[in-house]
């Protein structure tokens, strides 16, 4: 599937939910299902910084894909970490980097995206897209 | 006489608002509250009917305007019973109240000396402390806080001395909601002459403020947090120091005479007011300020007593919650946590429901982090809030707490 059609598989799967308390239900059920990262990636390193809740995030490239784990101490955040690797593990720095990121408000979560302290959803997929132009710049190189 | 709150809710236009389909419940009044018809109305009306600027000019409109805007301070410095007029400035805030004693008080601190201040500061009463230390050479000490949220009386008694240039602290804690022994520790630095700066944002809208009662040296606070308008606050100081200090801002306003070769400065308070002042706000700022004196502080302070004794004993009913300050003189603020589970989430989940509580370190991360926590949930009430809205807020509570766990 490519990121769109894993995109709108998401916002058909929320369009399930008649109220708030089941989306927030479903989005905490993820967050506690998100396989755990590996521990030696839970450092400052892999940090994003969004003041309350802390983000770990993590890459790496398998043939010419990326897959992404993360975690965080928050699990509503974790849930919405958990959607965004689910729609952008598994493809390649191109696909990433042309992916738009307007499901996030069809789902109704735009809401964690404005530019407060208070989560770092922003800065998860700047990271996201960071990782991406690495990766590609890297394979550029080879 | 009961508190007429239904009321006065009327007075607040924002109250009506739904959020997220459900009705505002505001407990955020520690960051900023908000605003009645009264301070709204008269910004509209000085900037249709008076606007102007001050001190110069000798039209209708200028002297117009001259003559509310002093009339403002002569109000809050009645308010605040001040000895005399001049010894309200005008600043942007406490932030800016602060920073102004901090960037002028540099003729009176030199290598080796000592600044106070307490581990229940938030960042706007360290860190301007902190660069003036850094800039002089000088150090900056701490008092310790108790695990109640109290402050260790005894320790600060004793970490008073000579070498102490200023203390500076936090009437009320905006965390742990302590009204601190204010009087006493004044009272305490006067043996050693220090001069003694508090930081009131979080106490001008809830308790008495009499700073010759206090007797401290600056008080500082801002009308947005008393139902006044962003932008603009107060630097109350006594006399003495204020002519003591030299300014820190220069242009317009703060001047008597200029000439290319030298300028001699005005007098109080313009000496600190340099360029054209906030105007609108301030006189906001009086029309809150009014409101509250109309209602009167104290008729106010026991409604939020109610609500705080209310909410403190529901919480505790609550399995796995810890009230985070347990001072016994408290104001409205309650910081707590639930154990396994991040503030934030709970943020999330009763902003769902539309209550506004404030999460995080509430930019005091030295206090929150010296619990050993990294973030708090923290409700704060203000005269409009009602028992009905604690009631639902626990209840919300619950349902947020069952969906975490």
């Amino acid at each position: 599937m490519t990121i769109k059609e894993k995109a709108q598989a998401v916002v058909e799967e929320f369009w399930m939910f008649d109220d708030w308390m089941d989306k927030y239900a479903y989005l905490i059920e993820l967050g506690k299902d998100l396989p755990v990262i590996d521990s030696q990636f839970k450092t400052n390193n892999h940090l994003i910084s969004g003041c309350q809740s802390r983000v770990w995030l993590h890459a790496e490239e398998q043939e010419g894909q990326i897959v992404f784990t993360a975690d965080s101490d928050a699990v509503i955040t974790k849930g919405i970490v958990s959607l965004l690797i689910r729609i952008l593990s598994n493809h390649t720095p191109k696909e990433i980097l042309e992916a738009d990121f307007l499901f996030l408000e069809s789902i109704g979560l735009q809401e964690h995206l404005s530019p407060t302290r208070a989560n770092g959803l922003a800065s998860m997929i700047k990271q996201i897209q960071l990782y991406a132009r690495a990766f590609q710049l890297k394979s550029n190189q080879l | 006489m009961t508190f007429p709150v239904n009321q006065l809710r009327n007075d607040f236009p924002i109250l009506s608002m739904q959020v997220h389909g459900k009705p505002l419940v505001y407990f955020d009044n520690g960051a900023t509250t908000q605003k009645p018809r009264q301070v709204i109305n008269r910004l509209v009306e000085y900037y249709e009917t008076e606007n102007s600027n001050v001190h110069r000019g000798a039209h209708h409109l200028s002297n117009l305007a001259t003559v509310s805007f002093e009339g403002a301070r002569n109000f809050i410095a009645h308010y605040i019973n001040a000895l005399k007029t001049e010894e309200v400035i005008f600043t942007r805030g406490t932030t800016d109240s602060i920073n102004l004693v901090a960037s002028s008080f540099h003729p009176f601190i030199q290598k080796g000396d000592e600044v106070l201040i307490t581990a229940m500061e938030h960042h706007s009463n360290l860190v301007p402390w902190q660069q003036l230390c850094k800039n002089k050479e000088a150090s900056l000490y701490v008092i310790p806080v108790l695990e109640d949220g109290t402050l260790d009386m005894p320790v600060a008694k004793k970490m008073l001395s000579q070498k102490v240039k200023i203390l500076a602290f936090t009437h009320i804690s905006n965390v742990l909601g302590t009204i601190n022994p204010v009087k006493e520790l004044v009272a305490e630095a006067h043996r050693y002459n220090i001069p003694v700066l508090i930081d009131g944002a979080q106490a001008i809208a809830h308790v008495q403020v009499d700073v010759q009662e206090l007797d401290c040296e600056f008080y500082a606070f801002s009308a947005h947090k008393a139902y006044g308008p962003m932008g603009t606050g107060v630097l109350y100081g006594k006399s003495e120091w204020l002519n003591k200090l030299p300014p820190c801002q220069f242009g317009g306003e703060m001047i008597d005479q200029v000439s290319f070769v030298k300028t001699i400065f005005n007098k109080l308070p313009y000496k600190f007011e340099a360029g054209t002042p906030n105007v609108a706000d301030v006189l906001g700022m009086e029309k809150a300020l009014r409101y509250l004196d109309t209602l009167g502080i104290k008729n106010i302070q026991q409604h939020e007593d109610g609500l705080l004794e209310h909410a403190t004993s529901s919480l505790l009913e609550i399995p796995g919650i810890k009230i985070i300050g347990q001072a016994k003189q408290k104001t409205a603020v309650i910081s707590f946590i639930v154990e396994d589970i991040h503030p934030y989430d709970l943020g999330t989940l009763l902003d769902q429901m539309g209550i506004a509580v404030r999460t995080g370190n509430h930019c005091a991360q030295p206090l929150v982090e010296s619990f050993g926590i990294n973030g708090t949930i923290r409700v704060s009430f203000g005269l409009y809030n009602t028992l009905l809205e604690v009631d639902y807020f626990i209840d919300s509570l619950k349902k947020a707490i069952n969906m975490l766990l």
